[in-house]
């Protein structure tokens, strides 16, 4: 598991923290060339993506298309500007592809297309879309009785899709533990706190009385994110497996944290200075001297 | 009662193996139940119909490639492009009303945006439904599925045509949207002896050059038969069977609007963005001021009544074809 391996779980934590420090930087220098970037959500998911990427999930560097491959769905399309980045450090494609981010005919736009960008496993955009497709994915697995799992990062807002209900079900039905879904649980949609635009709360009891292993944990914790991950039950187990990631819109990035105004936004020289500033200085402190 | 009124009440249960005695669904679950031994790869999903789709056939064969999605159709789609991206070849199957409405953004973003090789068979099309009314009726798909890019849509003639079809899409890797009726349809091949080829038209009647009739489904055997008493009459008509949809046989159209002058399009669809309208395009891209009339639903919800009653309302049957024809070469 993992595409490197560390002596200790701290060396570990700390890679990964310095990955998803990495991929904010990512995130406001792109956001600011490409002229507008979802950032806000891009860096509330940005340590789920890092811990699945690099450690949670099997992949192969610089072979997207690894038979064996744990396979990953973005059902939250528009994080497409927090997960593109990690494909090319995954040496999936070439890092300097991104440099036309938003352009015209550039394979990176604000939602991930699978025929433009290698190692993207389906096209996403339009939300609620995602988990019927990992139930998908998980059923090919069960028909082949393959080993590698299903992982589908949602947003929070997306759920109030009714499909991703149908999903739900379908998924437990189809004793479907081999598929493991995310909520990047930031509580801002675009408009506003998702408790108050279509509240979705209880979270847990709702797809727990659907038939699903719920976890519930800090999204921002590379300790806890590791730790659920790790202690999936086993692909052959049936109850599909949910983890509520709890996280912070704009997550790093003090004037953009918890504000939905940064959902889709664009910022200049100066703003991409400040932000990159709170980045560096919010790191998690190192847990191993370099 | 009518044979269409008896195979109603009596639900489908055939027992002979021929095809004119199969409903088009009855003889997809057979054709696929056939293909799926040879392809390990085949999957069929279906939400709560397969009573209705005859794939319950091949759930007795094959139970474990058989996924009843429940009734919930959307995720069904979104699934089988899950399955189809992961390596399976999905058949799914459903009520086209459902299909092409309840299920257009999924179609368009899961399975023809990524281009994938899913297999949608729309079942009790256009109004073979008949009694089950407006929210039955699929008199809009054919309009919204062409206008889908890497999306194939076709409307077989019959059973001996929707074998050849499920045939063929299996051996290709895009995404196609089949469409079939409901019931015991009439033939309009005689036999199996003729070749099928996705895109390319089949001319059924060639007697001269008075007028073209381009039709498909169910309306092919009305024109068929529409041409044969015409000819008794002295009125020369060509029919042709445009069973596929999109990509459009333009080359045909062009030239039979070219060598006859009076064009008429009958589909079980409405008039607006069907057969009639992906033929009317190619004819005004084409620069050709000639006669044409489309035939199908007008711009109204369709009436409840039983599938061959609706047929001549809308004169869509061989009675109401004729006199189209007629009207248009006085």
């Amino acid at each position: 598991m993992g595409v490197k391996e560390f002596a200790t779980k701290a060396e570990l934590h700390d890679f990964l923290d310095d990955k998803a420090e990495e991929l904010r930087s990512e995130v406001i220098r792109l956001s600011a060339i490409a002229g507008g970037g979802h950032m806000g959500g891009g860096l509330s998911m940005a340590d789920i993506i890092v811990a699945l990427h690099y450690h949670a999930m099997n992949l192969k560097v610089g072979d997207p298309k690894w038979a064996d491959r744990d396979r990953f769905v973005l059902s939250k399309g528009h994080g497409a500007i927090a997960y593109c980045p990690v494909l090319a450090d995954l040496e999936f494609f070439p890092k300097d592809w991104l440099e036309t981010f938003n352009r015209l005919d550039s394979p990176f736009g604000m939602h991930p297309d699978m025929n433009k960008i290698p190692g993207v496993e389906m096209s996403t955009g339009s939300l609620g879309h995602g988990l019927s497709v990992g139930v998908g994915m998980a059923l090919t697995a069960r028909l082949d009785k393959a080993k590698w799992r299903v992982f589908v990062l949602l947003g929070d807002g997306e759920i109030n899709e009714g499909m991703v209900w149908e999903a739900a079900q379908s998924a437990s039905h189809f004793k479907l533990g081999n598929l493991t879904a995310i909520i990047d649980r930031n509580r801002l949609s675009l408009d506003g706190p998702t408790e108050e635009i279509m509240s979705i709360e209880p979270i847990r009891e709702r797809w727990e009385s659907f038939g699903w292993n719920v976890s519930d944990i800090d999204g921002h914790n590379m300790k806890q994110l590791v730790d659920t991950f790790d202690s999936l039950p086993p692909v052959e187990s049936e109850a599909p497996n949910l983890v509520i990631a709890r996280t912070v819109k704009g997550k790093g990035v003090d004037f953009m944290e918890n504000d939905p105004i940064w959902h889709y936004s664009g910022l200049d020289a100066e703003k991409s200075e400040e932000a990159w500033k709170s980045i560096h200085s919010s790191r998690p402190a190192r847990r191993v001297e370099k | 009662m009518t044979d269409i009124q008896k195979q109603i009440v009596n639900g489908f249960t055939f027992t002979t193996d021929t095809y004119d005695q199969l409903t088009q669904a009855e003889v997809y679950g057979k054709v696929i139940s056939e293909l799926a031994e040879t392809n390990p790869d085949i999957v069929v999903l279906t939400s709560d119909l397969m009573r209705s789709n005859k794939t319950g056939d091949f759930r007795r064969v094959f139970p474990e490639r058989f996924f009843n999605f429940g009734i919930a159709e959307t995720n069904m789609v979104a699934a089988a492009a899950g399955m189809a991206v992961s390596g399976k070849l999905p058949f799914l199957s459903t009520m086209a009303a459902f299909l092409s409405l309840r299920c257009a953004e999924t179609i368009r973003n899961d399975v023809a945006y990524p281009n994938l090789p899913v297999k949608i068979i729309a079942t009790h099309a256009g109004v073979s439904m008949g009694n089950g009314g407006t929210t039955h009726h699929a008199i809009e798909d054919i309009a919204i599925l062409r206008s889908l890019a890497n999306m194939t849509v076709v409307v077989p003639a019959d059973s001996i045509e929707t074998a050849k079809v499920v045939r063929a899409t299996a051996k290709d890797r895009g995404p196609i949207y089949i469409r079939i009726g409901r019931a015991l349809e009439p033939m309009a091949h005689e036999s199996e002896d003729f070749d099928l080829t996705i895109g390319k038209s089949i001319t059924m009647r060639d007697y001269g050059t008075d007028a073209a009739v381009i039709a498909c489904g169910v309306c092919v055997k009305a024109a068929v038969d529409a041409a044969d008493m015409l000819n008794e009459e002295g009125m020369k008509i060509k029919v042709i069977d445009m069973h596929t949809i999109k990509p459009l046989d333009t080359e045909t159209v062009i030239s039979a609007a070219e060598s006859c002058g009076v064009v008429v399009t009958a589909e079980e669809h409405s008039i607006i963005g069907g057969l009639g309208g992906a033929v009317a395009e190619t004819l005004s891209d084409a620069g050709l001021g000639i006669k044409f009339k489309r035939l199908g639903i007008p711009d109204i919800y369709s009436a409840i009544g039983y599938p061959e009653d609706l047929y001549a309302r809308y004169e869509i049957d061989t009675d109401g074809l004729k006199k189209i024809v007629k009207d248009l070469l006085v």
